[in-house]
C-alpha cells in the first residue's frame, strides 16, 4: 500500500465532514490524517485527506467521493511537485539541567518555543510528517508530557490553483 | 405564504400528481395546504414503509419521481428500508419528512430522530431545510437530483417551525449544485473502441442491466442487438428490456439464471455491459468469472466501473446516448451495411442453442401431488399476458416470477433486486397501479412475505387501487428452506410459519376482512379458472391464496460462493463443470 494525499473542495455547508468521513468507513478505508479549513471562496472549504491504498482502490475511493453531492472537485497531490506541511504542538520536560539541550534540538529543527515553566517547554514545530517524527525522537529522552499534531495540509507547486475555474468561480 | 404552502406549491410545480404518506406531529403543517390541492393526490397508507415501496412502485412502473410523505421520527425512520431498497435499485424517490422544530434539534425532543444522518449512507442525497425560503429550491434540487445520472432516492427533511414560517415563494428557482455534474454524452473515442472490440469477438454478450430500463433504451438495444446478432442476456432488474421472445434472448444470468445465459457469459470472449453493475449475485465468485471476456462497460455511474471486474473499454454516459451511438460505429466498422460486414457468429450459437435445448428452464411437478408453484406463476403470466405488471416480494416466488413470466415490454417487472426486500410486493403494486392505472397489476408474492405488508390492501380498497396479489403459499420462508435443504442437513430452523398447518391466518378471510376479494386454489385443475375470476374482479383488489406444495425448488443455481461454472441445472447436475 501506497500513501497518497488528495485535496478535496466540498460546498461549505453543515454535514459535509460526516458524508466524506462516513464515506471512507462505509467503504472500507483508513483515514491516516484530515484536516479542514476554508478557501479563498467563502462558500467552499477544503480537506485534504490522506490515505493509505493501493492504486485501484484509490480510484474506486475518489469515484465514490466525487458522487457525493458537495464535493466539487478531488486533486491528488503528488508530494515531489506539492508543499506539505503538518503542525506539532509538544510539551517537553526541561528543568534547568536539560533546557539548554533542549533547546539546541529546538533551534537545529527551526522550531520555536512558544511557552515555558520552570520544569517544561512548548514547542512549536512544522514541516512534513518526517521532520516532526524526527523531531520528536530527538525530543523523547526528555519526556514528552503532552503532544498534539494537526493532519497534513498540502498545496501543490507553481502558479496554478486547483479553487481556479469552473465550476468554482459562478 | 407558510412554508408548507411553499412545499405544496413547489410539488405541484415540479409536476408531482401522488404523494403516499401518513401524516403526524411535524408535518401536520405541510398536510393542510395539501387539503386543498387539486394536483397532488395523497395516498393515505397504513404504514410508512408501504409508502416508500409504493413510491418506488410508481416511479418504476412510470420513469417518473415516486414521492413519499411522512413525520419525524418513526415515521422518518419507517422509511428506511424503502430508502436503502431504492438506493440500491437506482430508483427515483422523494421522501419528505417532517422534523422537530429548529429550535428542539438535537435536545432529544419527542419524535425527534436525525433522519438525514440515518439515511446518510442509503440516499443519493439529503437536505435539512433550515430556511423556509429556500423550500422551493431544495424541492426542485431533490427532484433533479433523484431523476438525471444514475437515478436514486433524496430526502428532504423540513423542521415544523419552517413549515410555520412566513416566506415567499417563486419558481423556477436557480439550482445551485456544484458538485453535481453527471456525464451522459459518452466519449467518443470509447464507443469507437467498443465498437472494434464487437465486430471483432467471435464469442460475444450483450449483459444488460436495468440501467437500460432507467434510461429508456429498449428501443435502440434491440437495433443494436439485431444489427449485431450477438446474444443478449437480462439481469434480474432489467427483465423486460428486451423481449423474452426474441430469438437472440438468453433469458437472466446469474445465481438462478439460466444454463444458457450464464453459460454464454463464461465462454465468452467479449461481454458488453449495458447499464449492469458486475453484482456478486450475477458473477458468482468473480475471480472464476467469465475468465476469458474482454469488458466493455457502459454506465451513467462512473463509481461502477472497474469496481468489481476490470473494464477494458470504460464508457461513462447515458446508456440511450451509448447504444445510440455505439449502433452507430458498429455499422461503420461493418462497412455502412446493415448486416453485410458482420462478424460470423454460427459457431457461437450452434454451441448457445445446443445448452438451451438441453438445459431449458422447466420444473417438475411435486412428487407428494401438491401444486407447483411454477405452474401457478407460469398460468399467471400466460392469461394476464405481456402487458400486464407484475411486482414480486423476495424469495424463491421472485426468482419463478422472474424466470416463468415472460416478460417482452419495459417497466413490467418490478422486484426488489439490490436490496432483497421481503414485503416489497403489495406497496410496489400499489404505487405501480396508481402509475398505472389502465394497466392489470399483479403481485406475486410469497407467504412469508405477503404477512410483512399485506395492510397496504386496506389502503388499495379503500384508494381505489384494484390489485391482484397471487400468495404463493408455501407455509415457509421458502428460500431459506431451501437452502437448509441443500446446505444445511436439512434442518429446517424457524422456517415453517405455520400457514399450511395451522390455515393462520387464513388469507382468504384476511383478505375479506381488507375489503378485497378472497379466492384459494389447490389444484392444478382450478388454476386457470381461479386465475381467470381474479382478471375479472376490478371493482377491489383481489387475493389469491394458492396452496402450493412446499418441496418445490428454484433451479438453476450457482450456490453461493462458487464460481458460475458450477451452475446447477438440477440438483447435482452441472453442465459446464461436469463437461471440462
Amino acid at each position: 500500500m501506497s500513501t497518497h494525499t488528495l485535496s478535496v473542495l466540498v460546498e461549505n455547508k453543515p454535514g459535509v465532514l460526516a458524508r466524506v468521513a462516513g464515506l471512507f468507513s462505509r467503504r472500507g478505508f483508513n483515514i491516516e490524517s484530515l484536516a479542514v479549513g476554508p478557501t479563498e471562496h467563502a462558500d467552499v472549504s477544503r480537506m485534504t485527506i490522506v490515505v493509505a491504498v493501493d492504486e485501484l482502490p484509490l480510484e474506486q475511493v475518489t469515484k465514490q467521493l466525487n458522487k457525493l453531492v458537495n464535493v466539487i472537485k478531488i486533486v491528488e497531490l503528488d508530494p515531489a511537485v506539492s508543499v506539505q506541511r503538518e503542525l506539532l504542538l509538544v510539551k517537553v520536560r526541561a528543568d534547568a539541567t536539560v533546557r539548554t539541550q533542549v533547546l539546541e534540538t529546538v533551534q537545529l529543527f527551526r522550531a520555536k518555543v512558544v511557552d515555558v515553566s520552570p520544569e517544561a517547554l512548548t514547542v512549536e514545530a512544522t514541516g512534513t510528517a518526517d521532520k516532526l517524527e524526527a523531531l520528536l525522537r530527538m525530543l523523547e529522552p526528555y519526556g514528552v508530557r503532552e503532544m498534539v499534531q494537526s493532519g497534513m495540509v498540502a498545496v501543490g507547486r507553481g502558479p496554478r490553483s486547483i479553487t481556479a475555474g469552473p465550476p468554482l468561480r459562478n | 405564504m407558510t412554508g408548507a404552502q411553499s412545499l405544496v406549491r413547489s410539488l405541484e410545480s415540479v409536476g408531482v400528481e401522488v404523494v403516499f404518506g401518513i401524516p403526524g406531529g411535524t408535518i401536520l403543517p405541510a398536510y393542510d395546504p395539501l387539503l386543498d390541492s387539486t394536483k397532488v393526490r395523497h395516498v393515505l397508507v397504513r404504514h410508512e414503509q408501504g409508502a416508500g415501496h409504493a413510491a418506488t412502485g410508481y416511479a418504476q412502473a412510470t420513469g417518473r419521481v415516486g414521492v413519499c410523505m411522512a413525520t419525524s421520527g418513526p415515521g422518518a425512520t419507517n422509511l428506511v428500508t424503502p430508502l436503502a431498497d431504492a438506493n440500491m435499485d437506482s430508483v427515483p424517490v422523494v421522501a419528505i419528512t417532517g422534523q422537530q422544530s429548529r429550535a428542539l434539534i438535537g435536545t432529544d425532543a419527542f419524535q425527534e430522530a436525525d433522519i438525514c444522518g440515518i439515511t446518510l449512507p442509503i440516499t443519493k442525497h439529503n437536505f435539512l431545510v433550515t430556511d423556509p425560503a429556500e423550500i422551493p429550491k431544495t424541492i426542485a434540487e431533490a427532484f433533479h437530483l433523484a431523476a438525471t445520472g444514475r437515478p436514486g432516492p433524496v430526502l428532504v427533511d423540513i423542521p415544523k417551525d419552517v413549515l410555520q414560517e412566513t416566506t415567499s415563494f417563486s419558481w423556477p428557482p436557480e439550482l445551485r449544485l456544484p458538485g453535481y455534474r453527471p456525464t451522459t454524452r459518452p466519449h467518443g473515442k470509447q464507443v469507437r473502441e467498443a465498437a472494434k472490440l464487437i465486430a471483432g469477438a467471435r464469442r460475444p454478450v450483450f449483459y444488460v442491466g436495468g440501467g437500460v430500463l432507467k434510461a429508456e433504451a429498449s428501443a435502440e438495444l434491440r437495433a443494436l442487438a439485431e444489427l449485431t446478432g450477438i446474444p443478449v442476456v437480462t439481469t434480474l432488474m432489467a427483465r423486460g428490456a428486451f423481449p423474452d421472445s426474441h430469438r437472440q434472448h438468453l433469458g437472466m444470468p446469474g445465481m438462478h439464471g439460466s444454463v444458457a445465459a450464464v453459460a454464454a457469459m463464461q465462454k465468452a470472449d467479449l461481454l458488453v455491459a449495458l447499464g449492469a453493475r458486475f453484482d456478486d449475485r450475477v458473477t458468482g465468485q468473480l475471480s472464476s468469472f467469465a475468465p476469458d471476456a474482454r469488458i466493455v462497460h457502459a454506465d451513467i455511474d462512473p463509481a461502477e466501473i472497474s469496481k468489481n471486474r476490470r473494464a477494458d473499454v470504460p464508457i461513462v454516459g447515458d446508456c440511450k446516448e451509448i447504444i445510440t451511438e455505439l449502433t452507430a460505429a458498429v455499422r461503420t466498422e461493418h462497412g455502412g451495411g446493415d448486416d453485410g460486414g458482420r462478424t460470423d457468429l454460427t459457431a457461437w450459437w450452434q454451441q448457445l442453442d445446443g445448452l438451451r435445448e438441453t438445459f431449458p428452464l422447466g420444473y417438475e411437478w411435486p412428487s407428494d401431488g401438491a401444486l407447483s408453484p411454477q405452474y401457478v406463476i407460469e398460468r399467471i403470466g400466460a392469461i394476464a399476458g405481456p402487458e400486464a405488471v407484475y411486482t414480486a416480494g423476495v424469495g424463491q416466488h421472485q426468482m419463478w416470477a422472474a424466470q416463468f413470466i415472460s416478460y417482452e415490454n419495459p417497466c413490467t417487472w418490478i422486484n426488489s433486486g439490490g436490496l432483497g426486500t421481503m414485503g416489497f410486493a403489495v406497496p410496489a403494486a400499489m404505487g405501480a397501479k396508481f402509475g398505472q392505472p389502465d394497466k392489470v397489476v399483479w403481485a406475486i408474492d410469497g407467504d412469508g412475505c405477503f404477512q410483512m405488508t399485506n395492510q397496504e390492501l386496506a389502503t388499495c380498497a379503500i384508494e381505489g387501487a384494484p390489485i391482484k396479489v397471487a400468495v404463493i403459499n408455501n407455509g415457509n420462508l421458502g428460500m431459506v428452506r431451501q437452502w437448509q435443504n441443500l446446505f444445511y442437513s436439512e434442518r429446517y430452523s424457524q422456517t415453517d410459519l405455520g400457514t399450511h398447518k395451522h390455515r393462520i391466518p387464513d388469507f382468504t378471510l384476511l383478505a375479506e376482512a381488507l375489503g378485497c376479494a378472497g379466492l384459494r386454489c389447490e389444484s392444478k385443475e382450478d388454476v386457470d379458472t381461479v386465475i381467470q375470476r381474479a382478471m375479472e374482479i376490478n371493482d377491489r383488489p383481489v387475493v389469491i391464496d394458492f396452496v402450493v406444495g412446499k418441496d418445490a425448488q428454484v433451479w438453476p443455481m450457482v450456490a453461493a460462493g462458487t464460481g458460475n461454472d458450477e451452475i446447477m441445472a438440477a440438483r447435482g447436475i452441472r453442465p459446464l463443470f461436469d463437461e471440462d
